[in-house]
């Protein structure tokens, strides 16, 4: 089969030829002209066949002539030049950045594009008089990048990106390696004529260096040891802080009194590690938003049809019950709402996570979140959007709850500990002292402090969870943060959304019932479905296709109905039961049906198929955890779970999003929950989960808020997730004990008055380096051993929408 | 050796300059996208390829 030269999707019908390539829709052959008359056909040699197939959607954009949204969306607006920032989520390889920066000879108002790829954005600068915003959006989207323009970006202020810690390192960091230098003389001779002439003007500096150290690099470890201490709660931020400040008023004290020469090599170190250690920590996924609420899915405005005005574009919050809206082909009703007019088969998976669609008359009602297939509707609105059915689970308490408040991570537990047992050593040697020696006793009660801040141990956990969460992002498991992991580790129940989690959302198992069919009439019925567009018929003639092409006589469409195709005489139906002249016994399930000539024959029934390797895992999984079916589905799958899963699993149907949530709730008293699902009507229990997984199978199209996501085809691995992640527990206690002997060496210097500036900064940078290694090693070596799969999608790509290839896959295949 | 009192200030100073220069980089958003310019530096502008194959065919004639 010949495959797309712009899309590399397979032509399924006759391919449009066009200068000897072939392409499977006339929408590729538009867009590769575009790029041919403006000179840019270089974008096919970067990456062979790069392109998205754009589909045509006129009105799409219109919202953006609203006044009031442009202002919202654009950064710059002034003298007839424009900003904009767009997200555009199909945005995958090398030939989109270079397509997206070549904007500008596509169409000369453009007057610069930059795209910034791992937050899939493309910023524009464009001359307004000549190319208006919705224009702009128009071109892209004919060219197959359609910009992805939610009301979150519209009603969220730009957040400025933080770059404290990056001033924080860049402090640090400067101030550690010229105090380094300044203190390097006196490790080694103190006795020297020159060194003891010039030792006060060194320490000096050495202070100033530390200055901005102690009061602007540190200042995060102080605030937090004092929120911990307002709320009687000891924190591993308390031993730090008082080890930062002892150093530095130890410092201070003893180059103001000529002492020695301070510990502000230490100190600054001390700083530079643990920032290095936050930094580390700190993965994050552009790309990705763990924060999307319903806002993400519903369009920013919808048709309003005016008593005298005609048609006119509203933004959704104006919506007020009574209104009269047009809802097109594809689009999202956004609020609760009566049919009036017009045929409406509603795609409801969003809120039920139930794929088949639901056909309603005029009369009916249909609820906000259900996308219209098919043709133009006029509805009454009931409520406002937020006050409708759906929107109104995002009111609950479970969106307001902080998960990370709720949760003692391993390192506090410890720090908690840690601190009671540093100050009475150094309260008891300190008494020791005084008893024995009283000019040594603030001696060493500050050396106690200063050489048992916990740096390895605050080191430990950044470093340990900081290489998982890269590890499990390198798998597809992307994880909102490194607290995400510590939870995950604590989990003891698994909770599982059935549609879209459990089972494909796309590829469904087909087989036949009735009598068979001749093999005249299978070549008839595959030639039939050929010709057929809807989403069944393609499926169906995908299992058949291996049969020879032949032209019909005669192909008759009844949409929304089925099709009938003629051919020497003989004349097959394909449909619905209805179309083919037989009463329909089970309605339940999505089956086509057909009859060859007026005998009907019999239909063949689309099952969603569970994912590969479902069985598998639940067998794993079953030995340390209890797990949970939670679906939106009628009970008649339930026989399918159970033979998947050879032992009793408690499943629950008919589960509405707000039934989830309260389940999920009440478990929690006694247990810690993983909830794994995918659609808006999980978004509830994700939220209230102790740890909230979304599936999805297009890591680049929208998943509800969650803590972490998980693509498709790495479900079969949840388990070494799971374990990677309670292996991260004792991988810290480990590094835990390691820096406790280091500790102990260290306090025996303190003890014993012993410490010098020198010892301390051996062992403080040893120490800390040490338990980076060992916990990379450590983490490295479990997940070798757990053996990792990289799993390739196994569904074909998505028309539409963006691919769902891994990240930067396909930029290692640059043309140099 | 009062010339390290100079030397520690040219010191210093130079260490003050990379200082800024990363302090100004990190202002600037040298740091927000840290993937794409290592993408963007390896496209040739076509345009300017095919004036310089012209160029090149030139000089060959004439040599």
């Amino acid at each position: 089969m010949d495959t797309c030269y712009h899309c590399g999707d397979s032509c399924l019908g006759t391919p449009v030829v066009f200068e000897e390539k072939k392409f499977c829709c006339e929408g590729c052959h538009a867009v590769y002209e575009i790029f041919q008359v403006h000179g840019l056909e270089a974008y096919y040699q970067r990456e062979g066949s790069p392109g998205f197939s754009s589909v045509s959607a006129s009105g799409k954009f219109d919202f953006l002539e609203l006044p009031e949204i442009q202002e919202q969306l654009l950064e710059f607006d002034e003298g007839g030049v424009q900003l904009v920032e767009l997200h555009i989520s199909n945005i995958h390889c090398s030939s989109c950045i270079w397509l997206l920066e070549n904007l500008h000879r596509l169409h000369p108002s453009i007057r610069n594009s930059q795209v910034d790829f791992p937050r899939k954005k493309v910023r524009i600068t464009f001359d307004k008089e000549a190319l208006s915003l919705k224009q702009l959006a128009e071109l892209l989207a004919r060219i197959g990048y359609p910009p992805t323009i939610t009301l979150e970006d519209y009603q969220d202020k730009k957040v400025a990106s933080d770059k404290g810690l990056y001033y924080k390192l860049g402090v640090a960091g400067f101030a550690f390696g010229n105090v380094m230098l300044l203190s390097f003389p006196e490790y080694f001779e103190t006795q020297e004529f020159w060194l003891d002439q010039y030792k006060t003007f060194f320490r000096w500096l050495m202070f100033a260096f530390s200055l901005p150290v102690v009061f602007y690099a540190a200042q995060d470890y102080f605030i937090a040891a004092y929120n911990g201490l307002k709320s009687r709660y000891l924190n591993i931020d308390v031993p730090i802080a008082l080890g930062i400040v002892t150093l530095f008023l130890r410092s201070t004290f003893d180059i103001v009194f000529d002492l020695g020469s301070g510990f502000f090599d230490s100190l600054t170190g001390l700083v530079f590690f643990l920032l290095v250690g936050r930094y580390f920590q700190q993965k994050t996924y552009a790309f990705l938003s763990f924060e999307r609420d319903y806002k993400s899915y519903f369009p920013i405005s919808v048709t309003r049809i005016g008593a005298e005005a005609g048609e006119e574009i509203v933004e959704i919050h104006k919506i007020k019950a009574g209104d009269r809206l047009l809802i097109r082909n594809q689009e999202i009703i956004a609020v609760d709402a009566i049919l009036k007019s017009g045929k409406a088969n509603i795609d409801y998976s969003f809120v039920t996570g139930e794929s088949a669609l639901v056909e309603k008359a005029a009369g009916d009602r249909v609820y906000a979140g259900g996308k219209q297939i098919g043709g133009v509707l006029e509805v009454e609105a009931l409520k406002s959007v937020s006050q409708s059915y759906l929107t109104q689970l995002w009111s609950h308490s479970a969106f307001k709850h902080n998960k990370s408040t709720s949760f003692q991570s391993f390192t506090d537990a410890i720090g908690k500990r840690f601190t009671l047992v540093v100050l009475t050593i150094a309260t008891l040697s300190a008494a020791f002292w005084l008893y024995f020696d009283s000019s040594q006793a603030l001696n060493v009660f500050t050396a106690v402090l200063i050489i048992a801040c916990p740096c390895a141990i605050a080191l430990a956990a950044p470093f340990t969870l900081g290489n998982i969460l890269r590890i499990f992002g390198r798998f597809g498991f992307y994880v909102k943060d490194s607290d995400t992991i510590e939870r995950m580790a604590a989990v003891d129940t698994l909770v599982f959304d059935k549609t879209g989690t459990l089972t494909q959302t796309r590829g469904n198992q087909i087989h036949y019932e009735g009598e068979a069919v001749s093999g005249q009439q299978e070549i008839l019925l595959s030639n039939t479905l050929r010709a057929s567009n809807h989403p069944l018929s393609r499926e169906l003639y995908a299992l058949l296709k291996e049969h020879q092409i032949q032209t019909l006589d005669e192909i008759v469409e009844e949409p929304g109905r089925g099709i009938s195709g003629t051919l020497e005489g003989a004349t097959i139906k394909v449909g619905s039961a209805t179309f083919v002249g037989h009463p329909d016994e089970d309605s339940a399930a999505t089956a086509v049906h057909i009859a060859a000539g007026n005998n009907y024959k019999g239909r063949y029934v689309f099952q969603s198929s569970f994912r590969k390797g479902v069985s598998r895992l639940f067998k794993k999984l079953k030995k340390r955890y209890a797990l949970v079916v939670l679906s939106g589905d009628k009970p008649s799958e339930k026989s399918r779970l159970q033979r998947l899963f050879p032992f009793e699993v408690p499943m629950f149907f008919n589960q509405k999003p707000e039934d989830k949530l309260e389940y999920v709730r009440t478990a929690q008293q006694h247990s810690r929950l993983m909830m794994i699902g995918d659609g808006l009507n999980d978004a509830g229990a994700l939220a209230q989960s102790d740890v909230g997984v979304a599936i999805t199978e297009d890591i680049n199209v929208f998943t509800p808020a969650c803590d972490a996501i998980l693509s498709a085809e790495n479900l079969s691995q949840l388990d070494k997730f799971l374990s990677l992640s309670r292996a991260a527990r004792s991988i810290i206690h480990a590094s835990f004990i390691l820096s406790f002997c280091y500790n102990s060496i260290g306090l025996y210097f303190a003890v014993t008055g012993q410490l010098k500036p020198v010892i301390a900064a051996i062992l403080m940078p040893l120490s800390s380096i040490s338990i980076v290694v060992f916990t990379t090693l450590m983490v490295w070596a479990t997940s070798r051993r757990l053996r990792f799969e990289t799993k390739a999608a196994t569904t074909e790509k998505p028309k539409t929408q963006g691919a769902a290839k891994p990240e930067y896959c396909s930029l290692n295949s640059i043309p140099q | 050796m009062s010339v390290i009192y100079v030397l520690l200030t040219i010191s210093v100073c130079v260490a003050i300059v990379f200082f800024a220069a990363f302090i100004l980089s990190v202002k600037k958003g040298q740091y927000d996208d840290a993937y794409t310019p290592s993408v963007r530096i390896l496209f040739e502008d076509e345009l300017v390829e095919e004036s310089n194959n012209e160029n090149n065919q030139k000089s060959s004639q004439t040599n």
